[in-house]
């Protein structure tokens, strides 16, 4: 019975995707003009030298001032841009594919070492059915004037428009970038959607059904995560500060500080305290089981993470060079400052603590990346080695829930962190796109922005964690493996394998 | 017959199995073991989660012997293993009922 309403979910939600492209091409169709169009006169050499130059600079063509021309690179993608686009998406890729799944599995005991590759594995496939069905169209879809395109204005896009990626090849679309293909920028998007929910499976290791796992990402995302995205970065999101100049939170983020890591990290909280403790939680040993592969994976996150935050430039361009730059500093400070704190307070830096605080570092700068320079980039590693430490070792166990592998203490603090010094942070002076709406705010208001932001994403990380979690409950009949399969380990029970065999 | 258990520390093993083949002993059966004595255990801290782990790796070492060699064997095993620090180890000696040599079926102390 679970099993099958699993089943009909899915195909409930891919037959809506199928459905609805019929019905939006017959909306428009046109009729073919009744007059014979005069052929645009080729640009002259002077404005083809300008197209280039905008290409070098990042900037659309055929226009200067009120002149406009047909320009000969017009809907063709540039090649380092482009280029670069390809590369980042795979090194976001990889930060999930390995990276995360070691970083994870590394901390988890040996018989649930599978289960961690498996879920992030799983949930890599299940967002991407999402992401081509209706999820880029929902996220990315509508255009700066026609909004009402919108199923909730400026919340949630429309989920037709652009499903099963129709109309989206490899010209650009110049809502998001003027020289990058759409279909990479929908394969780059499709990876943040992949790590994000996958990121939540820290706080819920070695205790949660697969099934449930899958079912709770594939609601997440409709709920929780195409809304965010399409809120923050949707060209005619509600707080999109950066773009929209209607949006009615003119909150910034970079690469992703709520809609990723805040919206991730209170979810999994929210998930840690339904599930409950691990069997034996507090009582025995359940250490790593190999800070190798998880200081392995740190390594990939860490180099993955240049795709993620100078990717979010859209272009290889000055902004994605400086968030290039902010992130390597912010990264490694606090990578330094973390163990640092450790060597203090008990006596031993540990490669965890590197490991801690060179993600708590990369989350922390997420949102700022692009919009900081290297003194708040310092400042920011200097806060990302301390604050998530706090929450990790001292909040955490005052409390006593089991974030098993603190995905609230690094992602949800880190990106709410990020998040708030990034309104006090950002200058015009690295990234002139903060010029174009938001110039009477930024370095005055924009931290109460952002505060506004934090407050939105909060509640809906949690409102809807809250409902998906006993949605899932009800139809699977529990979100829990029995006692005898989480004491025995999940590889086994559920995937039929072990991850390493005794000699 | 004799057999003879020695737990020692693991990196005393090429010392005890050098000095009992200068007495004429050269067979012997190795296992990795983990135990405690009165040798404390260490804590492991995991950011904010503190393991104590009270075992400690042993190796363990087993020797079926003639009756005559038994009580050089186990004097040697004792001068080679010990460091004189807590956590040295034991040495035990039961008697063997019978051996059997699978290769050629011999039995008793030519089986050993």
């Amino acid at each position: 019975m679970k099993k099958f309403l699993f089943n009909l979910a899915l195909i409930a939600f891919t037959l809506a995707g199928l459905t609805a492209s019929p019905a939006q091409n017959a909306a428009t169709t046109n009729a073919p003009a009744a007059t014979t169009e005069v052929k645009p006169a080729d640009p002259t050499d002077s404005q083809r030298i300008t197209d280039i130059e905008q290409y070098f600079q990042n900037m659309g063509v055929g226009a200067a001032g009120d002149t406009k021309w047909a320009s000969k690179i017009a809907n063709v993608p540039g090649p380092g841009h482009n280029g670069w686009m390809m590369t980042s998406a795979a090194l976001v890729l990889f930060m999930t594919l390995p990276g995360l799944f070691l970083f994870y599995g590394g901390l988890v005991r040996r018989k649930n070492i599978l289960s961690v590759i498996a879920q992030c594995y799983g949930i890599a496939g299940l967002v991407t059915i999402l992401w081509v069905v209706f999820g880029y169209s929902s996220v990315f879809s509508g255009s700066g004037a026609a909004d009402t395109e919108d199923v909730i204005k400026g919340v949630v896009g429309s989920y037709s428009a652009n499903g099963m990626l129709k109309g989206v090849d490899s010209a650009p679309n110049t809502n998001y970038a003027y020289w990058v293909s759409q279909n990479v920028f929908s394969m780059y998007q499709l990876m943040f959607a992949i790590i994000t929910p996958a990121l939540i499976l820290g706080a819920i290791a070695e205790r949660m059904k697969f099934a449930a796992i899958l079912l709770f990402v594939a609601l997440w995302m409709v709920v929780v995560y195409f809304p965010l995205a399409h809120m923050v970065w949707g060209i005619n999101g509600a707080m999109n500060g950066v773009w929209n100049a209607k949006a009615s939170i003119h909150a910034i983020d970079f690469a992703g500080g709520t809609v990723v890591h805040m919206s991730s990290g209170w979810s999994a909280l929210i998930l840690c305290l339904i599930l409950g403790k691990r069997l034996g939680f507090g009582r025995e040993n359940m250490a790593p089981h190999s800070m190798v592969l998880c200081a392995i994976g740190t390594g990939m996150l860490w180099v993955g993470w240049y795709g993620f935050n100078a990717g979010s430039a859209v272009a290889a361009d000055g902004v994605a060079a400086n968030a290039f730059m902010t992130t390597t500093i912010a990264t490694a400070v606090a990578s330094f400052v973390w163990p640092l704190i450790e060597w203090m307070v008990r006596g031993k830096p540990s490669v965890l603590g590197f490991c801690s605080g060179a993600v708590a570092g990369l989350v922390v700068v997420t949102p700022a990346c692009g919009f900081i320079n290297a003194s708040g980039a310092l400042v920011i590693g200097v806060a990302a080695g301390i604050i998530p430490w706090f929450f990790c070792y001292k909040i955490k166990s005052w409390f006593g829930y089991d974030d098993a592998l603190d995905t609230f203490g690094v992602h949800a603090i880190g990106g709410t962190l990020g998040a708030l010094l990034t309104g006090f942070l950002a200058t015009p002076s690295v990234n002139s796109n903060l010029n174009t709406n938001l110039k009477d705010i930024v370095g005055k208001t924009l931290w109460l922005e952002q505060i506004k932001a934090i407050g939105v994403t909060l509640v809906l990380a949690v409102v809807g964690t809250v409902v998906i979690a006993y949605v899932v409950k009800l139809v699977l009949g529990g979100l829990r493996p029995v006692d005898e399969v989480e004491r025995a380990g999940l590889d086994l029970a559920e995937h039929g394998e072990e991850g390493y065999h005794q000699a | 017959m004799k057999k003879i258990e020695a737990i020692i520390k693991p990196f005393k093993l090429e010392e005890v199995k050098d000095a009992l083949g200068e007495i004429g002993i050269e067979g012997m059966t190795v296992s990795e073991v983990k135990g405690f004595g009165r040798q404390k255990g260490h804590t492991e801290i995991y950011r904010g989660s503190e393991y104590t782990v009270d075992f400690l790796p042993k190796i363990k070492i087993e020797i079926v012997i003639t009756d005559a060699q038994a009580e050089a064997a186990v004097a040697t095993i004792v001068k080679a293993a010990r460091t004189g620090k807590i956590g040295d180890g034991k040495v035990f000696v039961s008697t063997v009922e019978q051996a059997v040599r699978i290769r050629t079926e011999e039995k008793g102390e030519s089986a050993v």
